[in-house]
């Protein structure tokens, strides 16, 4: 229950680690770290974005004199004298930034709020003003802002087109099934809103150049920055112990780091940068809207016999970013006859990028909402309906699953949620004014891994340092890896203390993926393999360990070890120092067979008021089965977190776009709505033991992305319980409810 | 944001003295009164308003500003109170719960500490186009720039009192109880002391929308008077996408008087729906002497409707708006007193 003062500490089941407290906890609730912003340079300037009012067109006029007037302004940028950068590719193309249009770059205006000017102030205060104070003269046109805008161009390039899944003959098989399911699901435009706001801060030391941003990924912002300054990257030191929430946002460098960077170099002079909370919604990526056509098709007694997934989403006209989801919804049933296809719709926006499970949370909801339409086609219990078309292997490929235990969560679930009590005839259960709805849905993530490299440092005190510039965005992976180096070096965690979040660091992989742990933790196990070895296989204590040391002739003992996942060679720690995810892993690309998934069962209950057709949802129940669980403590907090954004996807979030304009509307926290204390009553996480030794030497999978992905089909799903009505468009708002009868 | 003057007299006197200076309404003064900010300092950080001069009122000393009293009158509520005071005060909760209902529901907790009653009635709308400087059509911004929202995004405007120069809605929640309540408003200028009717208060957008209230330059308001008796059975529903800290898509403010099944007197002001804090003035006159049931009271909202004119978004907030004041209706008469 949210309700308790104190969240319980879970009682670690089979195969899961101590539910230590999180290591920087007390520090975190005592406002001690200091984040990239926080961090001190000398002396700094301010710089502030003014970013363009239009979508499309050009800039007449750009007029600074009564900004550059101000007494403390010390110089206004425009597309007239911008710092001159490199021009780089965009990171899935081989480069680092991830919108590869270059601000201020010339006069050409290609998408809302992008950057016309940076204003360089002694502090904020003038350099606010000063921006207020800059005259823009346009020439508009009009732009292509999503779906269905004249100018989009839909189009599929050769990289999607070879993720197009398929098996069998579908058309033969659709055409031919007794029971079929043909709809169509969208997903809206979402922002990550990270508390912490996306900053910049840079200074020059000589060739040396000192950068503190909040980033998920600090050496691929070193070698990016490098990269497009054209300096050697052993000159760039990226700073950023802690991260204020990221969801992917912070993940590839922007364009903005860059800038940064030059403007420091040209003013020589350290300067401070930070995002407002609106120019968020255009200076960093987000997850762009999708749309999906579903086809199923299936025997009388369940079974599917056909599957289509056809996906459209948006991308930006200079990059085709896409999230390609099918890969998971074409594996996630037996079906014997499978198509898949996705498009990509070409318009004036920035580009996309990582969100939160990128790929799952939009394709994902729709197969589940599909599945959820079958059964009540079918006239079948939703959860059994899965039951008989579980599959322990790819249908596309026949490789099997390293484990599966999606049916094993659903029982569970089910069990706790109550799942017996609902009445599979929509609109058949009422309490008072309020219509209520039961609904179900699978959630899963692939375990991918990334290289990593890690040290580790002994000294005779028995305390034990771990570097490693992976990355805590606020998911507790310093405990995570305090707890695997305990364990490994068999010593109290209190003697281990972790350094991440910095390029001084070796490199880590992304924090994304949810690889975190499964990647760098087997760095972390591995150099503490090769600590132990040194000391002739275990580490020796107290007076042992100090006569151990007085042997080898040192007061400290130092070691390095670089990590591969299976399936990837030495290529992969040489991409890693260079800031790329190459080297066949990374989040997206080139999954190691057989099949590697985490997976859950989500059940939700909504009441939905039978007049004004508001929809709470009162309770949320997930089971979830991850592989050995490091720590089940910060590992419930990311499920019970995923469950109450999924929560938000379901009912609240969605950037709202003026399609006229192709501009975001709500770009401020009041009204770009995720869930509050007061839409979160109560959620209950069950941790299904599961063991899986062939992912990797941890037995661990991805769960940080996992937990996200199915509320928002059992959400759904269960407002067609309570009303019988299938809203496909997300989020289930409850305009879209009001013509129900009730 | 622009430099400004900042001054904090101690006296209402003295307030008002420091503005009143000619301007072509009472938010586009040069000079500006700061309750809570929660308001002015948004927009002036947007660089929407941009004063000169402010004038901070949370220090002024006048008896009855900060105070929440009773007398023969009515109910007095001080313009200085905040809108947690007056929210957590119990005998209000008891006697006037649709006062309570406005605000326990409005903005955050932190909010509503800063916020003060004066300021709140003055909240200005949540209209994106009005808040973003670099839109170029806004009629209320920028008179005779044309109007943005009507072809733009218009999920959140209004649908009464609507005109084609602007659909912005009235966003705020204690308009609502302060309307149906037939409320005054007490206000202080350079002349001297007047009151005028809260139904007075805020004009419909019209063809000047950039004019929102009958309030004169460097008027000061000092405080709210309820008259008459009290309201027990009163009520509020807001309904909103999201369960709390969000602004209403549709709401409506309830008072009523039962004798047995018959509704003896009834008040409504309905919100998130209109330009202006509303009064149901037809729903109340079909309802007044009516038996109050489910049918009557859709009857009655079907008919407060009759001239809702919608735009490409917000059609939903039709039946919307008719559904919250059933429901606010049935809420009020369940209401065990
Ligand atoms: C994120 C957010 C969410 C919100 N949600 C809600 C909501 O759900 N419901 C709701 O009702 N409100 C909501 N609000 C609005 C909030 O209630 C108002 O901002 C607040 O009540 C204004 O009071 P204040 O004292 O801060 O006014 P200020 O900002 O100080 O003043 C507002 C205006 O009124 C003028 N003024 C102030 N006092 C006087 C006076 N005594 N006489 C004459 N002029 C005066 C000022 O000059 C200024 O122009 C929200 C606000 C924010 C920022
Ligand atoms: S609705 Fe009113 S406030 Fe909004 S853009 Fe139009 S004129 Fe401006």
């Amino acid at each position: 229950m949210m309700a308790e003062a104190t969240p319980p500490v879970p009682e670690p089941g089979e195969n899961m680690g101590k539910p230590l407290p999180r290591y920087e906890a007390r520090a975190k609730v005592t406002g001690e770290p200091l984040y990239a912003d926080d961090l001190q340079l000398p002396n700094p300037a301010i710089a502030l974005f003014v970013t363009s009012g239009i979508a499309r067109g050009r800039i007449l006029q750009i007029d600074t004199a009564a900004a550059d007037a101000l007494p403390g302004v010390l110089k206004i940028y425009t597309h007239l004298n911008a710092p001159r950068r490199e021009v780089t590719k965009h990171y899935t193309e081989g480069g680092y930034v991830s919108d590869s249009a270059v601000p201020l770059g010339g006069p050409d205006i290609v998408n809302d709020g992008q950057i016309v000017a940076v204003v360089v102030a002694e502090d904020f205060a003038t350099a606010r003003d000063a921006a207020h104070r800059i005259a823009i003269r346009y020439e508009e046109r009009s732009p292509s802002a999503t779906f269905g805008s004249a100018g989009a161009a839909t189009i599929q390039p050769d990289a999607l087109a070879a993720k197009s899944k398929k098996a069998g003959d579908f058309a033969g098989a659709y055409a031919a099934a007794p029971v079929k399911i043909d709809a169509e699901y969208s997903t809206p435009t979402m922002h990550h809103n990270p508390i912490e706001l996306f900053s910049t801060a840079a200074a020059w030391n000589g060739e040396r150049l000192t950068v503190h941003e909040p980033s998920q990924f600090v050496w691929q912002l070193k070698n990016g920055v490098a990269s497009a300054l054209g300096i050697d990257p052993e000159n760039v030191e990226v700073r950023d112990p802690f991260v204020g929430g990221a969801f992917g946002s912070k993940g590839m460098m922007t364009q903005r780091s860059p800038l940064i960077a030059a403007i420091a170099r040209d003013l020589r002079r350290p300067i401070r940068n930070v995002v407002l909370r609106d120019q968020g919604f255009t200076l960093a990526t987000y997850r762009a809207e999708t749309r999906h056509r579903l086809q199923l098709g299936a025997t009388r007694d369940g079974k599917l016999t056909a599957l289509s997934h056809e996906g459209w989403e948006v991308t930006s006209r200079q990059d085709d970013y896409s999230v390609a989801g099918i890969e998971a919804t074409t594996e996630m049933y037996a079906c014997p006859n499978i198509a898949s296809k996705v498009s990509l719709v070409k318009a004036d926006r920035n580009t996309p990028g990582f969100m939160r499970s990128p790929p799952e949370t939009p394709y994902m909801y729709a197969l589940e909402a599909a599945m959820d339409e079958m059964a009540a086609a079918l006239a079948m219990d939703p959860v059994e309906f899965r039951r008989i078309n579980d599959t322990k292997v790819s249908p596309v490929t026949g490789a099997p699953y390293t484990s599966r235990s999606l049916m094993e969560c659903y029982d569970r679930a089910a069990a706790t949620f109550g799942w017996n009590r609902r009445k599979a005839e929509p609109m058949a259960t009422r309490e008072g004014d309020w219509l209520i709805g039961y609904g179900c849905a699978t959630a899963c993530y692939p375990t991918s891994m990334m290289a990593a490299t890690a040290r580790a440092i002994l000294t005779p005190s028995g305390r034990v340092e771990i570097q490693i510039a992976a990355h805590d965005v606020g998911t507790g992976a310093y405990t995570a890896m305090q707890q695997i180096a305990a364990r490994e070096l068999g010593v109290d965690p209190r003697m281990v203390s972790v350094r991440m979040g910095d390029t001084a660091y070796p490199p880590g992989p992304v924090a994304g993926g949810s690889m975190t742990t499964a990647s760098a933790g087997s760095a972390v196990k591995l150099v503490c393999d090769k600590l132990k070895q040194r000391l002739g296989g275990a580490l020796p204590s107290g007076r042992e360990l100090e006569q151990a040391f007085d042997r080898l002739g040192t007061r400290r003992i130092e070691e390095y070890a670089e990590w591969t996942p299976p399936g990837q060679g030495k290529e992969a720690v040489q991409a890693l120092y260079k800031g790329q995810m190459g080297g066949g892993g990374g989040a997206e690309g080139g999954k190691p067979k057989p099949l590697m998934y985490a997976f859950g069962a989500e059940f939700a209950e909504v009441r939905i008021h039978r007049l004004t057709r508001e929809i709470r949802v009162p309770r949320l129940t997930g089971a979830f089965a991850g592989g050995h669980i490091v720590n089940p403590r910060t590992a419930r907090s990311q499920y019970l977190g995923g469950m109450i954004w999924g929560l938000g996807q379901a009912l609240l979030e969605q950037t709202e776009l003026d399609e006229l304009r192709g501009r975001y509307i709500n770009d401020n926290l009041a009204e770009y709505l995720v869930a509050v204390n007061a839409d979160v009553p109560e959620v209950d996480i069950i941790m299904v033991p599961e063991v899986d030794s062939q992912v990797n030497p941890l037995g661990v999978k991805g769960i940080g992305e996992l937990a996200n992905v199915g509320t928002a089909a059992a959400i759904a799903n269960a407002v067609y319980n309570a009303t019988g009505k299938r809203i496909r468009d997300l989020p289930v708002t409850m305009d879209k409810l009001l013509d129900v009868p009730a | 944001m622009r430099p400004f003057e900042y001054h904090a007299p101690q006296d209402a006197i003295s307030a008002v003295a420091m503005a009143g200076e000619p301007a072509p309404s009472h938010v586009t003064s040069l000079t500006q009164f700061v309750g809570g900010g929660t308001t002015l300092f948004d927009l002036m950080k947007l660089d929407v308003m941009h004063p000169a001069r402010l004038v901070d009122i949370t220090r002024l000393g006048d008896k009855g500003l900060q105070q929440v009293r009773r007398d023969d009158r009515g109910l007095h509520i001080g313009a200085l109170a905040t809108m947690a005071a007056l929210s957590d005060d119990g005998a209000i909760a008891k006697d006037y719960p649709v006062l309570r209902d406005t605000l326990w529901q409005a903005a955050s907790a932190q909010i509503r500490n800063m916020a003060r009653l004066g300021g709140n009635v003055l909240q200005r709308t949540r209209c994106p186009y009005f808040r973003d400087t670099s839109y170029r059509q806004c009629n209320k911004r920028d008179p005779g720039s044309g109007c943005a929202a009507l072809d733009g995004f218009n999920r959140m405007h209004a649908v009464l009192g609507t005109s084609t120069s602007c659909i912005a809605s009235y966003p705020g929640d204690f308009a609502q109880a302060l309307i149906a309540l037939d409320a005054h408003v007490e206000l202080l200028g350079a002349d001297g002391p007047r009151v005028i009717r809260f139904a007075d208060l805020h004009r419909l957008p019209e063809d000047a929308p950039q004019i929102e209230t009958s309030l004169r330059p460097g008027e000061l308001i000092t405080g709210f008077l309820i008259p008459g008796g009290t309201w027990p059975r009163s009520t509020y529903v807001k309904v909103r996408d999201r369960a709390s800290y969000a602004f209403a898509n549709a709401s409506a403010a309830v008072a009523l008087k039962l004798d047995g099944g018959r509704i003896e007197d009834v008040r409504i002001g309905l919100g998130g729906v209109a330009t202006v804090p509303w009064r149901a003035a037809r729903a109340e006159a079909l309802l007044k002497g009516a038996e109050l049931t489910e049918g009557a009271a859709a009857e009655a909202a079907e008919a407060e409707f009759a001239g809702a004119a919608a735009r490409e978004h917000n059609r939903y907030k039709i039946p919307l708006g008719k559904a919250t004041l059933v429901r606010a209706l049935l809420q009020a008469q369940a209401m065990e007193l």
